[in-house]
């Protein structure tokens, strides 16, 4: 189907009129098609989602404890609260990492107050003091503790403020207090700009007048920093590794398979490196004012956008990084040319319908498109304005764009657009997949990857092509029901 | 070259190869670690029975539970009726939760709304968020009924159900007679099988009809069952008997849904109509206690109908639930089950040298690991450890009276309220043969080596095992597959290294 600009218009509005006429009112301006020469995708974002309407949104405690702290492995991230929200979060993100779990590393483990009634009623705070007790006793390798508190917390009027600096001093650890409960904000955004808050008001504070040798660092001319990689599936290795063969030095990962000391570190680069700038600018905005780091946004998803970020990253320092940069662009070429002649016939011309967080609903544009492939809707699931801006950098004209898609817009968008592939996520993976549409997960790379870096884009190319040109598509319809 | 295009290699192998194992020496260097002695050190202790006292000792942290919370009962009740979506009063992000962990284990798509709720409605109350939600999902997504249940936040700011949805139908929400069942399911209360009760009730509640004479039906309640497909077997059973029943509520299709190309959003199979009149059945029979209390005892109270609990699990359980049957129906066990009731012994016999005396350690829900005893008992194999987090006295009781009928029960200890953590010390201090639980038994097993027979919920790691049925004669034997294979599948692995261990390498076993 090649529906036209203003096809695709109406029908944007077919899709609304299911709505009553309050919630149509609100969902319309979330929906768009990317006009020609506009620097903006021109739908309203980082809005209330509204009430029964399905939306893919998580909350602050997701992003505070799913996506930012949770992956600093050497920590210990105690759900507080009720049983539910650490549980339903427990070991589910693949965040990859090092270490013995249980011991020294605690990323695949929940750990939880698990309130009861008499909590709600008399306040949780003695019981938090306790857990962070039983904690240093039970797992004293831990370099510290976070506590990403959940709704009834912030409703109580407990105060985990003071129970963490109370208990830093008794225990000589860092206690950070994350105040992420799940009905602030509109998303898991929110949580994601708390937990940068935190970062900055609970460890950096102090920790920036530690002096290097005390976090076992010596400064190098070459020192950079990754912020807001989360190691999902090796993701953040793929990338490091082509990072240190153009000469630099990564001296902390922040949070995917980060340890607390490299969160320390982290402003004592020369340059910090932003993956997923949705849930981490906060804070490198914040190096930047304070401690004169200045960032940069990179695109580590197929062959064109990582010659082009490694380029750019390479501008930032000398000749002898500007040379290695096009001496690994080079090397890399003909791994990316085998795995462009291999898969790019069986995908040119595909479809493709995106909807996802953070970052990639921009960021792997490319690579679909270095396969021959076509991204003909994106949409974020809590992006803001910015993040809009940057899309039309990636997007063709013409592309649908749905901010916050609500489950039966993006249904009625796959029926009537009729894409050859959807990437999103696990919730809306099996509602594609029983229209026989082909689907990859695009948070959890649907348990594959790494899909950064080059040898990720090799990967991806595989699983887009596994996907795509699976014979079981094929047995959907019985043979005697087909026309 | 990190990639050959012939094969690529994902994390499973790529992060082995040697520049990968370099990255990650280099990485190191910033983590400012623990060194290798004192990690090894540690890890040591924490295998000791120094360790397993202080860890026993916990008062306040729970470490790896293994339970949820009551919200994610709810929406599983309520999937089973016919045109029902659930709808959760309260923040959203328990919604997102919800639907990802049940999505994950039956790879179905799961259909579940918010109220989306914020800080706003967290000053003055959800009512606003409800009348739009309400509203919102009834025009969307044209269900037959929405069936309510809240999140935590809801509950500690006291949003009164009742009332708001009585508000919500006079601003138009949805008709004044369509179906709005709820339940208050505060996460800080119970498990997720209080969930299940409680919007079972809430839901039987609002549905119930006019009494009539009788319907001469029996009704089955299935509890917090994830093996979905039982009901398919329950069904077939109750035929095979020429039993008319209801079940309340059926969601095999939920969970279990054909892929024919079409996306069908609503896959309850027990009508409205028949939860209705489910008041005129003769007696309720649930198939699990701990999950069907609080509707057990409205159905007596109010319908003043009987209820039995009877667990068709195992060859013990299957008997007494069809002799009850029997008993109340006045219809005979038709040869047909005793022909499964014997192929399934016969099963058992076959399988049972290698079982027998097998020490094993079992994690699960009040009801499944009732199920799981019985049949282990009567396969001759031996409970050490029963861990149930969600554990109450009537349970610890109803295990206790269970294992005491067996010789090869006598070993057990049943720790109620304790974790996966807890379980760790217990596996490494007194270590036992196999270990039956959920996917994150695989984190036990990779620490302690013991192997892990997964059943339970959820399983995320496995794919189909919740389609096959666990039910009757016929689950008797998927479950014994499922465990004596594990058995057999570890004594390969533990026989084949060549020309070590491989003398017992049988190709017979």
């Amino acid at each position: 189907m090649t529906a036209t600009h203003d096809e695709k218009r109406q029908m944007i509005q077919e899709v609304l009129e299911a709505y009553p006429d309050k919630a149509r009112k609100k969902r319309e301006k979330h929906l768009n098609v990317i006009e020609e020469g506009k620097s903006d995708c021109g739908v309203k974002s980082n809005i209330k989602s509204i009430p029964g309407v399905m939306t893919t949104r998580g909350c602050a405690f997701a992003g505070a404890k799913g996506v930012v702290w949770g992956p600093v492995k050497d920590m210990i991230h105690i759900s507080h609260g009720p049983i539910g929200c650490g549980y339903y979060s427990w070991a589910g993100r693949r965040n990859y990492y090092i270490g013995t779990t249980g011991v020294d590393t605690f990323g695949t483990m929940q750990f939880t107050s698990d309130f009861q009634e008499r909590d709600i009623v008399f306040g949780g705070d003695k019981k938090l003091a306790k857990v962070i007790d039983e904690l240093e006793t039970l797992f004293p390798l831990s370099q510290g503790i976070t506590i990403e508190s959940e709704c009834p917390v912030g409703l109580i009027g407990d105060d985990i403020e003071a129970v963490a600096r109370k208990k830093a001093k008794e225990i000589g650890k860092s206690v950070v207090p994350v105040r992420c409960e799940g009905f602030r904000g509109v998303s898991q955004s929110l949580g994601h700009h708390i937990a940068n808050d935190t970062v900055r008001d609970w460890v950096f504070a102090k920790s920036d007048k530690v002096p290097n040798e005390e976090l076992g660092f010596t400064p190098s001319p070459y020192d950079v920093s990754v912020i807001g990689d989360y190691n999902i599936g090796g993701d953040a290795w793929s990338s490091r590794i082509l990072l240190e063969e153009i000469g630099l030095r990564v001296i902390s990962q922040f949070s995917g398979d980060g340890s607390f000391n490299e969160v320390k570190l982290s402003h004592r680069s020369k340059l910090n490196l932003i993956h997923c700038y949705r849930s981490m600018n906060y804070l490198c905005k914040h190096m930047e004012e304070t401690y004169g780091v200045p960032w940069l946004e990179f695109n580590f998803f197929g062959p064109t956008y990582i010659a082009k970020s490694l380029r750019k990253i390479a501008e930032r320092f000398d000749d002898t990084i500007r040379a290695k940069a096009e001496a690994v662009i080079a090397k890399y070429q003909p791994q990316c040319d085998a795995v462009i002649a291999k898969y790019r016939p069986r995908l040119e011309g595909k479809r493709v319908l995106l909807m996802v967080g953070g970052l990639r609903p921009r960021h792997v544009i490319p690579a679909f498109r270095d396969l021959g492939m076509e991204v003909i809707g994106t949409g974020y699931e809590f992006g803001h304005n910015d993040d809009y801006k940057l899309t039309t950098e990636y997007t063709d004209p013409g592309t649908v764009i749905y901010d916050d898609v609500t489950g039966y817009e993006f249904e009625e968008f796959a029926r009537k657009l009729k894409p050859d592939l959807i990437a999103s996520g696990i919730k809306e993976k099996y509602v594609f997949q029983k229209m026989a549409l082909p689907f990859r997960q695009m948070h959890s790379w649907d348990y594959s990857g790494p899909y950064h870096g080059y040898d990720g884009f090799a990967i991806f190319a595989r699983d887009m092509d596994l996907a795509l040109n699976s014979p079981t598509w094929g047995l959907v319809k019985a043979p005697w029901q087909q026309a | 070259m990190s990639q050959n295009v012939e094969q690529i290699n994902d994390h499973v192998r790529l992060f082995h190869q040697p520049e990968y194992q370099e990255l990650f020496a280099r990485k190191r260097e910033f983590e400012n670690c623990h060194s290798p002695e004192e990690v090894a050190r540690v890890a040591e202790w924490t295998k000791s029975w120094d360790y397993r006292e202080k860890n026993f000792a916990r008062e306040a942290l729970t470490v790896n539970p293994a339970k949820a919370c009551q919200p994610l009962g709810a929406i599983f009740a309520a999937s089973g009726f016919e045109g029902t979506l659930p709808f959760v009063h309260g923040s959203q992000g328990c919604v997102a939760y919800f639907r990802t962990h049940l999505t994950r284990h039956f790879k179905e798509p799961f259909s579940a709304v918010s109220s989306s709720m914020t800080e706003d409605a967290a000053v003055f109350g959800g009512l606003k968020n409800m009348i739009e939600g309400l509203a919102n999902c009834y025009a969307l997504y044209k269900p037959k009924m929405i069936a309510l249940c809240t999140t935590c936040m809801a509950e500690v700011i006291g949003d009164d159900l009742g009332a708001f949805i009585t508000t919500s139908k006079n601003e138009g929400s949805v008709p004044q007679d369509f179906p709005v069942p709820y339940a208050h399911t505060p996460s800080f209360v119970g498990s997720h099988i209080t969930g299940y009760d409680n919007m079972l009730k809430g839901i039987l509640l609002e549905l119930q009809g006019p009494r009539t004479e009788g319907n001469g039906k029996l009704n089955f309640i299935p509890g917090f069952d994830t093996y979905v497909t039982n009901n398919r077997e329950l069904d077939r059973i109750l035929n095979l008997m020429d039993i008319p029943h209801t079940i309340l509520a059926d969601n095999s299709d939920s969970f279990d849904s054909p892929n024919e190309g079409e996306y069908v959003m609503y896959n309850g199979k027990t009508t409205l109509a028949e939860a209705a009149d489910a008041v005129n059945a003769r007696a309720t029979i649930a198939l699990q206690a701990y999950s069907t209390e609080k509707t057990r005892a409205f159905i007596e109270q109010e319908w003043q109908q009987p209820t039995h609990v009877c667990r068709p699990f195992g060859i013990r359980g299957t008997d007494a639930f069809l002799m009850k049957l029997s008993e109340l129906t006045g219809k005979p066990i038709p040869r047909q089950l005793e022909i499964e009731r014997g192929r399934a012994v016969d099963a058992m016999t076959d399988s049972q040298a290698w079982l027998h005396g097998k020490r094993f350690a079992i994690y699960g829900d009040p009801d499944l690991v009732i199920a799981l005893l019985s049949f282990t008992l009567e396969m001759g194999m031996e409970p050490v450890h029963i861990v149930v987090t969600n554990s109450n006295e009537g349970f610890e009781q109803e295990a206790k009276a269970l294992l005491d009928s067996y010789p090869n029960g006598k070993e057990a200890t049943i720790w109620g309220g304790r974790d996966l953590w807890h379980l760790r010390s217990l596996l490494f201090t007194e270590p036992v043969d196999l270990l039956i639980g959920n996917s994150y038994g695989k984190f036990l097993w990779r620490d302690t080596k013991t192997p892990l027979v997964r059943i339970g919920y959820p399983i995320f790691d496995r794919h189909h095992l919740h389609r096959y049925t666990t039910l009757g004669y016929q689950g008797a034997i998927n479950l014994l597959n499922w465990i004596v294979n594990t058995v057999l599948d570890e004594l390969d692995r533990q026989t084949n290294i060549t020309g070590k261990t491989d003398i017992s390498f049988d190709l017979i076993r």
